[in-house]
């Protein structure tokens, strides 16, 4: 068993360092997911950086990044493990006057075999990080393959027999609550929700991200950000957009964020219509014309 | 009691507070906080969210109850009493903690220095400080004391510090709103350190688990529509678009699960090239759903508003699972109000045009079902017809007037499906004025009192 972080502070020291700002929750988690070996569900709205801590706990452990992109139809054949149906047609037809028995052998043999993110996960000697981004976006069989990968960290292929992880990858599983998730697969999980953070913290991440911006322009964009997600919008700003809004600023040359500029830049950081028309309303903004 | 009593007493009272928590989830809860240093509480806080708690909504009450059974101190901690002079002869209460005016002083000017630096520590340090010597209510005997924080923040008042506060702060003029709004979510938060230190002075006295059976609140998908607060409904609010979401999402799935529409040949056979032209696999057409229309009737008045108001924006999130969807509201006049729901509206300003067209289907101010009825059935009848689904939202309670029940009937008949939904509870049907199974005989009625019922009634309508 190897251990991921040494404990709590040793996470938030390590993340850090590698650029991820995490408050002390999500380092007691990201702490107890590595010594407990158990997957990590992050769940959260868009934009407040659930596929980046997997990326930074690969990149603090100095480990290798597995991806399991998941989308609607996603299959077992994608996810774990097929056969190389046309390099298996083409040994067979090779196989000229081979004996059925020997060619059946051999062509469910590793050489045929295309593993996928889990199967890859699993195989891998050294430490790996496995990331299942967006596991609510799969339908609910996948839900039941990813069960048994998750709660023993094997595979099992009928041709070739178990496949068992010589070592645990840290898994990072992300959703964005589309649906609900199933209880049997919260339950093998720690389950973290990512928020929008506070103030302070949102000012450092920025200025790590855009040290150019200055001290008191961000803070003035972290305020403003602060109180567009108090108000009731479709789509909150995440920290994504406000670094975006900070970069926009710098651009433009805004030595600070009033609202003639606010309103004018509002379009980087709201983008429905009926946000951006409320935000001016609620906040006074100059209305552009 | 021991840690693992503490641990088990914790467990129970989540499940009690409707959190599911398995056996497995309680056994890895005690696993993570064997990795952790014992003595930070933060961390434990940490290690049993993690394991225990797997829902953002069950988040609050969690920490409710964690507050009871982990208590961060017990009685008033070690409070130094800057006011000390402790007089030898003078009977010392409790712990000798003086509620007199100059205490008071001497408290607020710390609070507003607090809340000017904006400490979090310093504020929960001082909210129960100013409990346990503001808020104590004194029982006859031992055990009886009990706490209460509203009358602490009512004599420490910390809203009217403000204005100093923010004096204080903005030197600039232009800096004084961001201030003002910095400095009152202090205040709100030195409010909520209040209230939980007297829970947590309360379940010392009358044990945690007495407490936790009154100290939780049902989570806002379960909350009663009728029972709701102000802050509640905006919480709700905000719950409306992620069930709609969620309702949609599960929607498509079912829909492309039910049953494959005909053979597709054109794309089994480019398929098949893949496998050598046999074909492994078929593909179908999907197959086009059929949709409901739906005509919604609601019941506007002050006690159901509310549910009116959540139903029609959940449906009309919802509107691309529906062909059409209509709307009409009623006190005891009728107007329809489908044209307030554009597209990509702004749900406040729909809710407020909403509630401006209350003033004009009330002619009278009381709920008259049956007049409302009639009026619709003669205006707006048209709205009917075999397609339709006619919906009612309304507790049924008509001020003891005339029922309309033919009317009702032909309107049911005329359509090809009709609901009641009522906001109350089975239990509080027929009480009163409610004449909700005289209706219910002619219309099937369904209790809807939360978020979640009315979520499973929409997705049955739209499947």
């Amino acid at each position: 068993m190897v251990t991921w972080f040494e404990s709590p502070a040793d996470a938030v020291k390590r993340l850090a360092d590698v650029g991820y700002l995490a408050d002390d929750d999500t380092a007691t988690t990201v702490f107890l997911a590595g010594v407990l070996g158990k997957p990590l569900l992050v769940e959260g709205p868009a934009g407040v950086g659930k596929t980046e801590l997997a990326k930074a706990v690969t990149a603090a452990a100095d480990a290798a990044l597995v991806r399991l992109q998941c989308y609607e139809g996603l299959d077992e054949a994608r996810a774990l493990y097929e056969w190389n149906y046309k390099k298996q047609l083409l040994r067979i037809q090779a196989a000229g006057a081979q004996a059925w028995e020997e060619t059946h052998d051999d062509i469910f043999s590793e050489e045929f075999l295309l593993t996928r993110p889990l199967l890859t996960a699993i195989r891998r000697e050294d430490p790996t990080v496995l990331l299942v981004d967006e596991v609510d976006k799969t339908d609910v069989e996948v839900e039941g393959l990813l069960l048994e990968v998750l709660s023993d960290f094997q595979v099992t292929i009928p041709e070739l027999g178990t496949v068992v992880a010589t070592r645990r990858p840290f898994v990072v599983l992300t959703s964005n609550a589309s649906r609900e998730l199933s209880e049997a697969l919260k339950r093998r999980c720690l389950y973290l929700h990512l928020d929008y953070p506070d103030a302070d913290r949102e000012k450092a991440i920025v200025l790590s991200q855009v040290p150019e911006a200055g001290e008191r322009l961000v803070e003035q964009l972290v305020e403003m950000v602060g109180r567009l997600r108090e108000l009731e919008l479709k789509k909150a700003p995440s920290i994504a957009e406000s670094v975006d809004w900070a970069r926009t600023l710098l651009a433009l040359d805004a030595g600070h964020l009033d609202a003639d500029v606010a309103a004018r830049t509002l379009g980087v950081v709201l983008k429905h219509v009926s946000d951006q028309e409320r935000a001016t309303k609620e906040l006074r903004l100059a209305r552009t014309s | 009691m021991s840690l693992l009593d503490r641990h088990v007493g914790l467990v129970e009272a989540l499940r009690r507070s409707g959190v599911p928590v398995s056996l497995a989830e309680d056994l890895d809860a005690v696993r993570a906080a064997q990795q952790l240093p014992l003595l930070d509480r933060d961390a434990l806080r940490a290690a049993y969210a993690a394991t225990l708690v797997k829902r953002p909504t069950h988040r609050p009450n969690f920490d409710a109850l964690f507050d009871l059974w982990f208590p961060p101190l017990l009685g008033d901690g070690i409070v130094r009493d800057e006011m000390a002079a402790p007089e030898p002869d003078q009977q010392p209460s409790r712990l000798g903690l003086s509620d007199g005016p100059e205490a008071l002083a001497h408290l607020r000017d710390r609070l507003a220095e607090a809340l000017g630096s904006g400490d979090p520590d310093l504020l929960a340090q001082l909210a129960r400080e100013g409990v346990g010597r503001f808020g104590e209510m004194k029982g006859r005997g031992q055990g009886q004391a009990s706490w209460s924080a509203y009358t602490a923040l009512h004599r420490i008042h910390a809203a009217e510090l403000v204005d100093r506060v923010v004096a204080g702060l903005a030197a600039d003029p232009d800096d004084a709103p961001a201030a003002r709004r910095r400095v009152q979510r202090r205040v709100e938060e030195f409010g909520r350190y209040a209230e939980a230190d007297a829970r947590r002075r309360v379940a010392e006295e009358k044990g945690a688990d007495h407490m936790s059976r009154h100290a939780v609140r049902p989570t806002v998908e379960n909350l009663d529509f009728t029972s709701a607060r102000r802050a509640d409904l905006v919480e709700m609010r905000r719950q409306i678009h992620p069930l709609a979401r969620r309702l949609a999402t599960r929607l498509a799935r079912e829909q492309a699960a039910q049953g494959r529409g005909s053979l597709d040949f054109r794309r089994t056979v480019r398929a098949s090239m893949s496998t050598g032209g046999v074909p492994l696999e078929t593909k179908h057409r999907p197959r086009r759903p059929a949709r409901t229309d739906l005509v919604v009737l609601c019941d506007v008045s002050g006690s159901v508003a509310s549910f009116a108001q959540f139903t029609l924006m959940l449906v009309f999130a919802l509107r691309e699972q529906f062909s059409r969807v209509r709307a009409f509201t009623f006190v005891d006049e009728v107007t329809e109000v489908t044209d307030r729901f554009r597209p990509g509206a702004d749900p406040v300003q729909t809710m407020l045009d909403l509630a401006a067209s209350v003033q004009q289907v009330a002619m009278f101010g009381r709920t008259h079902y049956g007049r409302a009825l009639e009026r619709f059935y003669e205006r707006h009848h048209d709205a009917l017809g075999p397609q339709a689904s006619l919906l009612v939202l309304g507790d049924a309670r008509s001020n003891h007037s005339d029922l309309a029940l033919p009317t009702l009937r032909r309107m049911v008949r005329e359509s090809r499906h009709a609901w009641w939904l009522n906001p109350e509870h089975a239990r509080h049907w027929d009480t009163g004025d409610s004449a909700a199974s005289a209706y219910g005989e002619v219309v099937p009625m369904v209790e809807c009192r939360n978020l979640t019922q009315l979520g499973e009634f929409v997705h049955g309508l739209a499947i």
